[in-house]
C-alpha cells in the first residue's frame, strides 16, 4: 500500500510537471502573456514612428539594458505612438530632460529604445513623459531620400 | 516466375492481414477504455513505468538539443548581427518539430519497446491465456491501461522536452554567449503563436502518442510467443513506431504549416 502511494505521488508530480511545461510554453514562449514584472517605474514617450519596436523590446542607456517596453498604443489626437517603458528601479537617477531614440541593433537586428540622459537636476519618476524623442529610421525612407537627392544632383 | 509471384502475393496478403488485425485490435482496446477509466489505479501504475521512468532521458535530451541548437544557430546568426533571433529560432524549431518528433522517437525507444516486451513475455509465458481462463479480458486488464498511459504520457513528455530545450537554448544564448535577456524572450514571444505553433505541436504529440502506443501494444499482443518472437516484436515496435513518427510528422507539418 505504501509503495502504491509513492507511485501515485510520483505520477501526480509527473503530470503536474507536464502541465507546468505546457503552461510555460503558453505563457513564457508564446504571445499569450500580458503580465510583466511589476517592479520598476514606468515612463512614457511619444514617437512619430516606432518602426519595428515591439512590447518587451529592450530599453538601454549607453548600451546598458535598463528596462523594457511595456505597452505600445496609438494616440488618436496627436497621431503619435505612445510607448510606455518600465525602467529597473536601480536606475532612478535619469534626468527629466532625457531623450529617447529608436535604434536598430545591427543591420537586420531588432529595434530598441536608447535613452540619452540630459543635464537637468531633477530625476524621472513613475508616470513621467519624455518630450525629446527621435523616431525609428525606416530603411525605405532613407533609401528614398538618398535616391531623391541623387536624382536632384543629376538634374543640376 | 509463378513462384516469385506467389511469394509477393503472400507477403502482400500477410501485410494487409496484419494491418487489418491491428485495426480490429485497436477497436477492442478503445472499447476497453471505459472499463479502464473505472479503475484508474491500473493506469497510474502504467503512467509511472511509461512516463515517469522516461523522464530522465527526455529531460537530458531536451536540454542537450536546446543547447546545441542555441550554439550552432548563434554561429550563423551572429554574422548577420541577428543573434537576438536565436530565441524564436530555438523556440519554433522545438515547439513545432523537434519537441514532438525527438520526444516521440525517444518514447518509442524507451517506453514502446518496454511495453511490447512486457506484453509479449506475458503472452509467451501464457499469462494472457491464464487470464482468459479466469474470465478476465487481457485486453481490458493489461493492454488498455498501457495504451491510455502512453496516450497521456507522450504529450506531457513532448511539452517537457520543448520547455527544457528552450531553457537550454536560453542558458547557452543568454548565459554563455551574452545575448540580451529581454530581446531573447521578446522576439520569441513576438514570433511564436499559441494556436499556430504551441497547439499544433501538442496535437502532433498526441497523434504520435496514439500511434506509438498502438504499435507497441499490438506488436506485443500479436508477438509469436517464443523468445525469438518477442525479441523480433520489440525490434519491430521501435522501427515501425520511429518510421511512423517521422512519416506522420511530414504529413502533419504539411497540413498544419503548409499553406
Amino acid at each position: 500500500m505504501g509503495n502504491n502511494r509513492v507511485i501515485e505521488i510520483v505520477v501526480g508530480m509527473f503530470i503536474a510537471l507536464g502541465i507546468a511545461a505546457l503552461f510555460m510554453l503558453a505563457m513564457k514562449v508564446s504571445n499569450l502573456s500580458s503580465f510583466g514584472t511589476d517592479e520598476g517605474y514606468t515612463i512614457t514617450a511619444h514617437f512619430d514612428n516606432i518602426g519595428g519596436l515591439k512590447e518587451k523590446s529592450p530599453v538601454t542607456v549607453g548600451g546598458v539594458h535598463v528596462g523594457q517596453v511595456m505597452a505600445i498604443t496609438f494616440d488618436q489626437q496627436r497621431y503619435q505612438a505612445i510607448v510606455s517603458m518600465e525602467i529597473n528601479p536601480a536606475y532612478n537617477k535619469l534626468p527629466t530632460d532625457t531623450s529617447a531614440s529608436i535604434f536598430t541593433a545591427g543591420l537586420l537586428g531588432e529595434q530598441y529604445i536608447s535613452l540619452e540622459p540630459g543635464a537637468e537636476e531633477s530625476f524621472l519618476k513613475d508616470g513621467d513623459v519624455l518630450h525629446l524623442t527621435q523616431s525609428a529610421l525606416v530603411m525605405e525612407q532613407i533609401i528614398g531620400q538618398f535616391l531623391f537627392s541623387k536624382a536632384g544632383e543629376g538634374s543640376q | 516466375m509463378l513462384g516469385w509471384l506467389q511469394v509477393l502475393g503472400r507477403a502482400g496478403l500477410g501485410f494487409f492481414e496484419r494491418l487489418g488485425r491491428g485495426h480490429l485490435f485497436v477497436i477492442r482496446v478503445l472499447a476497453g477504455i471505459p472499463a479502464v477509466l473505472l479503475t484508474p489505479r491500473l493506469v497510474v501504475a502504467q503512467i509511472y513505468s511509461v512516463g515517469v521512468l522516461s523522464l530522465l532521458i527526455i529531460v537530458v535530451s531536451g536540454l542537450n538539443v536546446g543547447m546545441v541548437l542555441g550554439l550552432q544557430m548563434y554561429n550563423t546568426l551572429v554574422d548577420f548581427g541577428a543573434e537576438t533571433t536565436l530565441g524564436p529560432v530555438v523556440a519554433l524549431s522545438l515547439v513545432r518539430e523537434l519537441g514532438p518528433v525527438v520526444a516521440g522517437l525517444l518514447f518509442a525507444g524507451r517506453a514502446g519497446s518496454a511495453l511490447t516486451a512486457e506484453i509479449g513475455l506475458m503472452k509467451a509465458t501464457e499469462q494472457l491465456s491464464g487470464m482468459e481462463m479466469m474470465a478476465v479480458d487481457p485486453v481490458k486488464r493489461i493492454v488498455a491501461p498501457r495504451f491510455v498511459a502512453g496516450l497521456i504520457s507522450m504529450p506531457l513528455l513532448a511539452a517537457m522536452f520543448s520547455a527544457v530545450g528552450i531553457l537550454g537554448g536560453y542558458f547557452v544564448g543568454v548565459g554563455l554567449l551574452g545575448i540580451d535577456d529581454g530581446a531573447f524572450w521578446s522576439q520569441m514571444q513576438a514570433k511564436v503563436d499559441l494556436h499556430e505553433d504551441v497547439m499544433n505541436g501538442v496535437i502532433k504529440s498526441v497523434v504520435f502518442g496514439v500511434v506509438i502506443s498502438w504499435i507497441a501494444v499490438f506488436e506485443g499482443y500479436d508477438a509469436v510467443p517464443t523468445t525469438e518472437g518477442v525479441s523480433r516484436a520489440t525490434t519491430n515496435t521501435v522501427v515501425y513506431a520511429s518510421l511512423s513518427v517521422l512519416g506522420l510528422d511530414f504529413v502533419l507539418t504539411a497540413l498544419m504549416f503548409g499553406s
